[in-house]
């Protein structure tokens, strides 16, 4: 097999370059069959280290496998395949190109056994997504971009530190389940964090994300935080700082994309919540807890992805993205509703689709921990997700009142690729095994049992019907809420201009009183050459000069011996 | 439900049998029945609780999902108050 020690990751990087350079028909079939050869390529790699080599004089291990990294290539490479199929007819080059370096980036952090490598590959990621962003093409994507850029660079740099700390003082650079229990561990986590949305850095998501091209959100929305995802399992389970980052994470998601107006904001918003099932998962620890974190960001990419697909058809087709222009689609787009609605139902973990088959073995993990508060936050969080994505992104988006627009529905390629993941979705809802099967072990625990399935269907229907009562608050006003990127955006900028502005003060009173002195200073002077003509017999600038030279000079000597 | 709206009644307000207020009355008879029947099904099934609390309860997770729901509209509304700006806020 040719594929045995072969980075998968730069199949899909190879690819990139050569769809930039190729002309659109070659582009179509290099960006759709790079993927599939991706996957076998992942497929053939046995467990293990399977490239050990020398990079700066450390020893590095650019290809390690194990079956939780091969089951993250492996749903990051379908990604790449069907956000392909998705885009390849409308995107830019240079953002179908940057997307899939973007994807090999998250296969190459997969697939890292040292540090080193995580970090270039963790980078490689940061650049292209960039890229991704400004492919946008508006002004708002362009600025975005620049945060997005900034957020992810000082995650890079966190990260590296932490890095080079840990190799000082452990002197491995080995991929490791650790804790955060010094300085080093403690930056390695921080960058890995941001990268993962968490807080207080969450808002660099929905701040990018929506401002992206329709088909630029779908690849963002995979990558990124499920990299960040994989890395707190092989580096932090257990962490029970975890366990807190993700309640947090659930609920700010929950909260945000309640107030929000922008459907696809709403959606990143989402993202947030999700991620944080998948870190509180991490930060309870057990095999249990976190076969649930990898099988649940498994079917989040995939749901995930299917609706910004669908909230990218319509932004596509009707350039429209917030709740209060849109509404009543449903009549002439019915295969993007159609879509939409099993994603929202696959994110609120209905029985019967992959949301649940995923999810409900977090809170089995909780359940038999003893987490009694943690069960109860992530069974009212599980009531929240079907209310802020389940419900509210069909419901304004397709239903709510009728608009007037009429748009068409997706495009064939477009329609293929969400029927394809709406299959997925509800497929792994029925049958779970071959996902079950991708696992490093089997702690898993069957969720159809009947209690189960009536609990949750209790939960979530009952979910709906407060939805539906509760409409008249929850009205959409053209607003957006405040987050903790206020602080950078509007009050370091604020707090600069009153800095500013005490500086020009003080500078001017000090003028005032320096030039009154010197003023004194100069007319005593003049008195004295006036009156014998001897010590001063010039003119009053070069005099005044000779006095500034004086004043340095017994400046200096003061400074020099005081010293 | 209404499967025979063709053309013929498609006058303003009539569009889409979807949308029309007598459907929609029997869109919400159905839901409640649905509802119902999903409380009904915990008398077979018994709780999925496992705390020896609360969460045993009858009718538990329907009770919990619909006030917590209440609580996080609320909740939002609350800190919306705070945190809203006009959507034009940082464009300025």
């Amino acid at each position: 097999m040719i594929f045995e020690t072969f980075p998968p990751a730069l199949i899909l990087l190879f690819a990139a370059f050569m769809a930039v350079i190729s002309r659109p028909n070659a582009r179509a079939i290099i960006l759709l069959a790079a993927p599939l050869i991706t996957l076998w390529a992942i497929w053939s790699l046995p467990d293990g280290v399977l490239i050990t080599t020398r990079f700066l004089g450390y020893p590095i291990e650019p290809l390690e496998v194990s079956p939780i990294r091969r089951m993250f290539a492996t749903v990051f490479t379908i990604m790449a395949f069907t956000g392909a199929l998705f885009s390849f007819r409308t995107a830019k080059t240079a953002e179908l190109g940057a997307a899939f370096a973007y994807a090999s980036g998250a296969v190459g952090v997969s697939f890292a056994g040292d540090l080193i490598t995580l970090f270039i590959w963790w980078e490689i990621m940061a650049i292209f997504s960039t890229i991704v962003v400004w492919c946008g093409g508006t002004e708002a994507s362009r600025r975005a971009g620049i945060r997005y850029a900034m957020m992810h660079l000082l995650s890079g740099i966190l990260l590296k530190i932490g890095i080079e700390g840990v190799y000082v003082h452990t002197g491995s650079l080995d991929i490791q389940a650790m804790l955060a229990t010094n300085l080093d561990t403690w930056l390695i986590l921080i960058g890995i964090l941001i990268n993962a949305a968490a807080p207080p850095f969450s808002a660099w998501l929905p701040d990018a994300y929506p401002e992206t091209s329709p088909t630029g959100a779908v690849f963002l929305s995979a990558f990124t935080t499920k990299t960040a995802v994989l890395a707190l399992i092989l580096l932090f389970p257990g962490e029970q700082v975890l366990i807190w980052v993700g309640l947090y994470m659930i609920f700010y998601g929950i909260i945000y994309a309640l107030l929000e107006n922008d459907a696809r904001r709403i959606l990143a918003y989402s993202i947030i919540n999700q991620v944080g099932f998948m870190v509180c998962a991490i930060g309870i620890g057990t095999e249990l807890a976190l076969n649930g974190a990898a099988l649940h960001a498994f079917a989040h990419i995939i749901y995930k992805a299917l609706l910004l697909m669908s909230a990218g058809v319509v932004l596509y087709r009707t350039g429209m993205r917030k709740c209060t222009d849109l509404g009543g689609l449903f009549r002439t787009m019915p295969v993007t509703c159609i879509c939409g609605i099993i994603g929202a139902l696959a994110i609120s973990s209905f029985p019967l689709t992959s949301g649940y088959t995923t999810k409900t073995m977090i809170s089995v993990a909780a359940e038999q921990q003893h987490l009694v508060f943690v069960w109860y936050m992530l069974a009212a969080a599980s009531a929240g997700v079907f209310l802020h994505a389940g419900i509210k992104f069909p419901w304004f988006v397709f239903f709510q009142k009728d608009s007037g627009l009429r748009p068409k529905d997706a495009p064939w390629n477009m329609a293929a690729a969400m029927i394809f993941f709406a299959f997925l979705c509800i497929a792994l809802g029925i049958y779970a095994d071959p996902l079950y099967a991708m696992l490093p072990n089997d702690a898993i625990v069957p969720v159809y049992k009947p209690e189960k399935v009536v609990f949750y269907l209790q939960l979530l229907l009952f979910s709906g019907l407060a939805f539906f009562l509760l409409l008249n608050y929850m009205k959409r006003t053209l607003t957006i809420t405040l987050d903790l990127d206020w602080i950078w955006r509007v009050a370091v900028f604020r707090a600069g201009d009153v800095v500013y502005d005490a500086c020009t003060a003080a500078r001017t009173a000090m003028e005032k009183t320096v030039m009154s002195f010197l003023k004194s200073g100069q007319e005593s002077l003049d008195d004295l050459s006036e009156r014998d003509g001897l010590i001063l017999r010039a003119t009053s600038a070069t005099g005044l000069a000779c006095l500034y030279a004086m004043v340095l000079l017994t400046l200096y000597i003061l400074v020099y011996y005081l010293d | 439900m209404a499967r025979s709206s063709k053309k013929s009644e498609t006058a303003p307000g009539h569009d889409h049998w979807l949308v029309r207020p007598e459907n929609i009355r029997k869109i919400w008879i159905g839901s409640i029945i649905v509802l119902a029947i999903t409380v009904a099904l915990e008398l077979f099934t018994g709780t999925a609780g496992h705390f020896h609390g609360v969460d045993e309860w009858f009718a538990f997770p329907a009770v919990f999902g619909f006030l917590s729901c209440v609580a996080m509209v609320f909740g939002a509304k609350v800190l919306g108050n705070l945190l809203k700006r006009k959507d034009d806020y940082y464009d300025l």
